[in-house]
């Protein structure tokens, strides 16, 4: 124990290798990022609460505004927090591995994703913003509709947090083949270990088409090449393909690493082995190989011919089958279960509420025909947040509370951590459920203004936005309560269920996990 | 504000019950969403109503499922909380229920998808085409041309709130609703002189890109006579919020006077695709707002 070299000041965090330190790291980026998006948002719903302009009577600004919140909550917060924080924290300890495979490509990849938060402020800050939304479609994003740097900063941004996600990836997929303990096999392997796995292959292989498109666009707007450009032969299209043969994936990038603790969490707090576990796995593994064929069905109003409509209704249908067996293994991983509700099992409970919610009505926008009623209204925001975005925050949470006595050594207080909980469930719902009504009677996305007939549900849902508000505060006392209070974790505070490998070291855990090599074959099977 | 909010409320509550106690009436009626509401659209063509019955199916399905996971997890949290369960099953495998909850879903989704897909065709054009409109997105306003009629066209344009008579409705009126007539198999043709827009009216089920380098195809045939609101469904610059789509629907004998009209109203507008200085000055008012 006392030959550790542990660097200490600077050196221990700008120059980390260490798998708990970059993780620590991604964690607090994702925790500020998560302010700045999360603020953002808020000051949209401010602008809505009523009808009429409050607030935000420059609309570039509201278009930069919802561009950002998007782009900093998919690659700033959720996806560092999920695969970069907890991955980086748990893969290795729960394979039993001393660390990831490449230490050093994992303190780059922390801080490229830095270096492209930065590029992504300044995209902001310049030239009016880039108010095209996340999905950056040419011709809006082409350099007559944005003249100025601000979409070139934001496609840097984009590249480098690409760049940072694909490095991140291939250190994944290499630790988790390699640097198993022996016994560790396969499908033995906790289900988090597996999500991520997953997540690692759909990086791996979506990532390289984003950048693509986006050098594609970049070279559009400012070497003379058209691409994207009718007048030079080019096609707006292609970037709705390239965009979205990514976008897709890159929601299951989002979500898959929510199930994989998710499951974890289910299993611990129900005392059992997880059902079905590897139906689980190839249920995920299955949803990840879908998901690259699925594409287009961002894009049945652009006028795609109608049998390749019917073609992607059909195929997006097909992901309610594994996603489905997801929500029934839990379910029956919890049924015959001793459970005890500590917060991270009632925020497993209040995920898969929000997954089976947006799941249900990712079956109705699906079907190309129906879509037609919803493309691009509120009911797919609201969709999209309950299936993902909200349900990958809830997820965040649910891990943060299940960990942070591994990672800090302090327990968090249980009866203000499950008040934060109600707080935020309920405020997320009321912010988000009347916003499948306002789609219903037709409002569009991504407007400062509404008519007033829309005027009672958006109230309604800013009042939602309010109360989130205020989980989120006491989310942030709770940290500092944890960390102020000092109440010490014991090595495993979660009792018989927790069976994963982090569990076996002290709270919290070692600078180097394991000072023996674990022996997977001795432990009782994660199976 | 709030107060407009109320007596907005109050206005268009008055106006729906209007609308019902006098349906029939020579009275046109408004197609857009009311206060609070909950649903669709009233439908105004075949289309929406397929849409909306083939959703109402899926709501039924939906419900159900949700309706279950609800029910199951109430059911976990009383009888498996570690007071009621102090001792937990071993039970992490049963192959009966694994095939069951992957067979029945995919049967459910064949359930599906067979009206979705029926739907799904039926929306997508006309093959007997009686009329063709074709609209032309802009930044920020609507442009409509009537190829049939010697290339009538006339620009569309959002009035500003000083602008508005009573009733009109704030972000949804324009100065020259685009004219169609009912029962008519209307094509439609949707292209862009800029950057991608979406044409979208919920109550007649029309939504599609226009989208520059390409023409867009698809079809109307509107029930009765009224005034059918919509608003642009793609993102696509300053003032995306702020370029409604209003149609009216008339009689066919009502069409054929107003296009003569229209006719020579829009005279001045001259070549197609040119931009109307009128058009120019209300979109920088527009702008300034």
């Amino acid at each position: 124990m006392s030959q550790d070299h542990t660097p200490t000041g600077a050196r221990r965090w700008l120059m980390s290798t260490n798998h708990k330190d970059i993780g620590t790291l991604y964690l607090i980026l994702a925790t500020f990022a998560a302010v700045v998006g999360g603020a953002m948002s808020w000051y949209i719903r401010l602008e809505l609460m009523e009808p009429g302009i409050q607030y935000i009577d420059d609309f570039q600004l509201y278009n930069v505004l919802v561009t950002a919140h998007g782009f900093i909550m998919v690659f700033f917060v959720v996806m560092p927090a999920m695969i970069g924080g907890f991955g980086n924290w748990f893969i290795p300890m729960m394979i039993g591995a001393p660390d990831m495979a490449f230490p050093r490509l994992n303190n780059v990849s922390f801080w490229l994703l830095a270096a492209a938060l930065v590029l992504l402020v300044v995209a902001a800050l310049v030239d009016g913003g880039p108010g095209t939304g996340w999905t950056v479609y040419p011709p809006l994003s082409s350099a007559e509709f944005h003249p100025g740097m601000a979409v070139d900063f934001g496609i840097l941004a984009l590249h480098l947090a690409g760049a940072s996600s694909v490095l991140g990836a291939a250190n994944f997929i290499t630790t988790i083949f390699n640097m198993r303990a022996p016994g560790m096999t396969l499908h033995r392997m906790p289900l988090f270990v597996w999500a991520i796995l997953v997540t690692a292959f759909l990086l791996l292989l979506a990532i390289p088409v984003l950048a693509g498109a986006l050098t594609m666009l970049l070279t559009d707007r400012n070497f003379g090449t058209s691409f994207f450009i009718v007048e030079g032969g080019g096609d707006p299209l292609l970037w709705q393909h390239l965009f979205w043969f990514f976008g897709h994936p890159e929601v299951y990038i989002i979500i898959i690493p929510a199930f994989g603790i998710i499951s974890e969490i289910v299993s611990t707090f129900s005392r059992k082995p997880i059902f079905g576990y590897l139906g689980m796995a190839y249920a995920m593994a299955s949803i990840g190989v879908v998901g690259f064929f699925v594409w287009a069905h961002h894009m049945y109003m652009t006028g795609l011919n109608v049998d390749t409509r019917a073609y992607f209704t059909a195929a997006t249908l097909v992901i309610a089958v594994p996603t489905g067996i997801k929500i029934f293994s839990w379910l029956a991983t919890m049924w015959g279960g001793s459970i005890s509700f500590e917060t991270p099992m009632l925020y497993a409970f209040g995920f898969i509420w929000l997954f089976v919610m947006g799941g249900v009505t990712g079956v109705t926008l699906a079907n190309a025909g129906m879509d037609l009623a919803f493309h691009d209204t509120y009911f797919v925001v609201a969709h999209f947040h309950y299936v993902m975005a909200i349900a990958a925050i809830l997820a965040m949470f649910a891990g943060f509370f299940y960990w942070i006595g591994k990672m800090s050594g302090y327990r968090y207080p249980e009866g203000l951590a499950k008040l934060q909980f109600w707080v935020f469930f309920v405020g997320v719902n009321v912010l988000f459920f009347p916003q499948h009504f306002l789609g219903m009677a037709g409002m569009p996305r991504r407007i400062p203004d509404y008519p007033d007939a829309y005027a009672g549900w958006n109230y309604v849902s800013s009042i939602g936005a309010l109360i989130t508000i205020a989980g989120t505060i006491l989310f942030f006392y709770i940290v500092w309560r944890t960390f102020r209070d000092r109440v010490p974790c014991p090595a495993n505070p979660w009792g018989v269920g927790a069976t994963t490998l982090e569990w076996t070291v002290e709270s919290p855990a070692p600078f180097h996990t394991f000072e023996d090599m674990p022996d997977i074959n001795a432990k009782a099977s994660v199976e | 504000m709030k107060k407009h909010i109320i007596s907005s409320w109050i206005f268009s509550g008055v106006f729906a019950l209007s609308g019902i106690l006098f349906s029939g009436n020579a009275i046109a009626e408004e197609y857009r969403s009311s206060p609070w509401q909950m649903g669709f659209q009233t439908p105004g063509s075949e289309s929406a109503v397929r849409i909306f019955a083939c959703h109402d199916l899926l709501l039924y399905i939906e419900t159900a499922i949700v309706v279950l996971v609800l029910l199951l997890m109430v059911y976990i949290v009383i009888k498996f909380n570690a007071k009621a369960n102090p001792v937990p099953s071993k039970t992490t495998h049963n192959t009966m229920l694994e095939v069951v909850w992957t067979a029945v879903p995919i049967l459910i989704l064949i359930t599906i998808a067979i009206p979705s897909l029926k739907l799904l065709y039926f929306i997508d054009k006309t093959e007997e085409p009686e009329m063709t409109l074709k609209v032309t997105g802009n930044q920020w306003y609507w442009s409509y041309t009537y190829p049939d009629q010697d290339g009538l066209e006339f620009d569309s344009i959002i009035l500003e709130e000083d602008e508005l008579e009573a009733g009109q409705p704030r972000l949804l009126s324009v100065d020259n609703p685009v004219v169609l007539p009912v029962n008519t198999n209307v094509r439609i043709l949707l292209v862009s002189n800029d950057v991608i827009h979406n044409f979208a009216v919920p109550s007649l089920g029309l939504k599609l890109d226009t989208t520059p380098g390409r023409t867009n195809e698809t079809w109307t045939n509107i029930d009765k006579p009224g005034t059918y609101y919509g608003m642009c469904s793609e993102l696509c610059g300053v003032n995306h919020g702020f370029m409604p789509i209003q149609v009216r629907a008339v009689s066919k004998e009502d069409y054929a006077v107003w296009v003569e009209q229209a006719k020579q109203e829009f005279a001045q507008n001259g070549e197609p695709g040119s931009l109307p200085a009128s058009g120019t000055v209300k979109i920088a008012a527009v702008i300034s707002q």
